[in-house]
């Protein structure tokens, strides 16, 4: 693309975006910059789900159309185990720890035998999927389920500008940027990591240098889906768990890693944000067409950079 | 690139085309920039086998000796699903792309004509059906072209998911927006039309008319694989490079491939409305959007006759496999039989007649990976 054309469609989509900015501040503040920090949480959520599902297609090409579920099963479980024990701390522990376990199962019970063939492994986890769902619904039912964050992280934070926000929706923030940096710096500066990101590059290279590549499989695959179900329990505190909510957190990684770019935590990060921050101010501004942001996003993304911000070629 | 490599990635593409099966294979390794029909026989002077008479007197008789539920319910509907089910047979089986958009694009015909034409809500326009339906047609293409253009700047694996994503999205938008597509209510009281005194609601004169289509579509399918165009776009699906290297333009030809199936799928769309009699988001939803996808692939994505084989065992299984026990599960009996066919039997039910008559060399006729 020509420097010409670059300029042109900077100015085309920033300069609405940008007036749009001023409008918004200069009309309602406070509106503004609570829907921003909304965004924002929204982001956070979406980047836990979705940091998991790319970092699965990344290295092992596959399209983990069950992932939706994992977030799922890992919120119910979580749920339960909240429920028993009383602490919330344990539901989160455990619905990263069941989502992992069944992620492991995934990989070791059906993945390991199709490797390569994207288009059979997207089938069977699509039929996981809708068997899972039904499984979940048979033991939980319809109904909307809820957890009680602890005293210490639940209630009102005073904030500038937004004048109050839940405090729990800044802790998840804070979380999920902690969590972004944990996961960078596990993927660049230990062992397994450079194992990881080596087999992304290149995977049969990796299994040529002597590294047991089924292994490194199988921790990315547990970590991934054990984030989702982490992300579940955190994201059912912050909203509510109810069957349905796999297909929305699905769609959300879907989305959020084709803007990013496919096998990129950083992308997922960009996307993350992108497509968090777009939706809740379309439910603020323009209620009906919501949706629709999130679309155009996609669109635009896909026909300038058909791999997402940071998507490189396949191999 | 140095001659060597040339020489090898001609191989290997060589190989590849020597893989597929009959005539695309020939072509590609034939090297020969001109396509040239597969038969010397003109498609429309096909031999009419002893089975075809069969299976068309059955069809045509069959309305006669049912009774109304099994004409309408269960026949009518297989030939609707099967008709949208078939555009996504033949983008996947001949194109190589998988798109899970098939539904939406049905939905968004089948919302189109109730939003043009008459419903019980206030916001339908009340044109008259036949303005409404090839309006509704017209629109559902251009967005299945539209689908196509943005799905085939990727490709694979990248298909589904963006497909999976513009279908989950056209949802949430119908869900969501009351202005036009009236939100969670939807369309009620959308009556087929009455023409010449025939009244399409009623159960045999609606299956004359989703057998009208399904047929028309099978053969419109048939014809096209092995027209010119068709064969390019198999050579496309079985290597993109070399087709563009002969000089094809493969973006084109994806591109046409997803109008034309959004054709099929517009007008699976119309029908699937008439038979509801109404539309709402949960038509279009993401389970309907897999079953779509698991009706071809329970039929087989081989041949054109799949999708309808998927969509009579999809319905039967729907109407009395969930008498007892699965009277709720209905998704887990569909989800494990799906599972069963993709892991065992990657052709459906298709593969397992093959694999029958063939007894072990049905191996070979398993479906290919598009790659």
């Amino acid at each position: 693309m020509s420097r010409f054309w670059k300029w042109f469609w900077m100015v085309a989509i920033g300069a609405p975006i940008l007036v749009f900015i001023v409008w918004a501040i200069g009309d309602n503040t406070k509106l503004f910059f609570s829907t921003l920090l909304n965004g924002l949480t929204l982001a956070s959520l979406y980047f836990l789900v979705a940091s998991g599902f790319t970092l699965v297609f990344g290295l092992m090409r596959n399209v983990n159309l069950a992932h939706g579920s994992l977030y799922l099963l890992g919120a119910y479980v979580g749920w339960e185990v909240g429920d028993a024990s009383g602490s919330w701390l344990l539901a989160v522990v455990a619905g990263f720890v069941v989502s992992a376990l069944m992620g492991l199962v995934l990989q070791l019970g059906v993945f390991r035998f199709m490797q390569g063939q994207d288009l059979r492994q997207t089938m069977v986890t699509i039929g996981i999927s809708i068997v899972l769902a039904d499984l979940m619904l048979w033991q939980w039912g319809a109904q909307i389920y809820q957890f009680d964050p602890p005293e210490a992280i639940f209630g009102v934070a005073r904030l500038p500008l937004v004048k109050a926000y839940p405090l729990y929706r800044l802790v998840l923030l804070l979380a999920s940027v902690v969590i972004g940096f944990v996961l960078w710096w596990f993927l660049n500066q230990t062992r397994v990591g450079m194992m990881i990101r080596a087999g992304v590059d290149d995977r049969g290279m990796l299994a040529a240098s002597g590294v047991n590549v089924q292994l490194v499989f199988a921790i990315t695959f547990a970590i991934g889906a054990g984030l989702a179900g982490f992300a579940g329990v955190v994201g059912g505190t912050a909203l509510s768990i109810s069957p349905g909510e796999d297909t929305r957190y699905l769609l959300a990684s879907l989305v959020v890693v084709i803007v990013g770019g496919m096998g990129s935590i950083v992308g997922a990060g960009l996307g993350a944000i992108l497509i968090g921050v777009a939706e809740q101010f379309g439910l603020a501004y323009a209620p009906t067409y919501g949706i629709v942001f999130t679309f155009v996003i996609m669109v635009l993304v896909l026909a300038f950079r058909p791999l997402g911000f940071l998507g490189r070629a396949g191999r | 690139m140095s001659a060597a490599q040339w020489r090898r990635a001609m191989n290997s593409s060589a190989q590849t085309a020597q893989a597929a099966t009959g005539t695309v294979g020939a072509i590609a390794a034939g090297a020969m920039p001109v396509i040239q029909p597969p038969v010397a026989r003109e498609p429309w002077r096909n031999p009419i086998a002893a089975r075809h008479v069969i299976v068309l007197l059955a069809l045509l008789i069959y309305p006669f000796m049912a009774t109304p539920f099994f004409t309408f319910q269960i026949a009518g509907q297989a030939l609707v699903l099967g008709t949208i089910a078939l555009s996504l047979t033949f983008l996947a089986g001949s194109g190589g792309m998988v798109s899970l958009a098939q539904m939406t694009i049905a939905g968004l015909a089948g919302y189109m004509v109730a939003i043009l034409g008459t419903s019980a809500s206030p916001i339908s326009m009340g044109w008259p059906w036949w303005v409404a339906v090839l309006l509704a047609i017209v629109i559902a293409t251009v967005f299945a072209t539209f689908v196509g253009w943005l799905a085939v700047r990727t490709e694979g694996i990248y298909t589904i998911m963006i497909t999976l994503a513009i279908g989950v999205a056209f949802f949430y938008l119908v869900l969501q927006n009351y202005s036009l597509f009236n939100g969670f209510q939807g369309f009620h009281k959308v009556t087929p039309p009455v023409v010449f005194g025939i009244d399409f609601g009623e159960a045999v004169p609606y299956y004359f008319l989703a057998l009208f289509w399904a047929l028309a579509s099978y053969f419109f399918i048939k014809y096209l694989l092995r027209a010119p165009f068709g064969i390019a776009l198999q050579g496309v699906r079985d290597n993109a490079r070399r087709m563009n290297a002969l000089g094809f333009n493969v973006t084109a030809h994806r591109v046409a491939a997803y109008a034309m199936a959004g054709v099929i799928a517009a007008i699976g769309g119309v029908l699937l409305l008439w038979y509801n009699k109404l539309i709402t988001p949960g038509v279009i939803g993401t389970g309907a959007l897999i079953n779509t996808l698991v009706i071809a692939v329970l039929g087989g994505m081989r041949h054109p006759i799949g999708p309808f084989i998927g969509a009579i065992a999809f319905v039967l299984l729907q109407t009395f496999a969930i008498d007892s026990f699965f009277r709720e599960r209905f998704n887990l009996v569909i989800g494990t039989v799906f599972l069963i066919i993709v892991l065992f039997s990657s052709d459906g039910l298709l593969g397992w007649w093959a694999r029958l008559r063939s007894g072990a060399g049905g191996a070979q006729a398993r479906l290919k990976e598009p790659t």
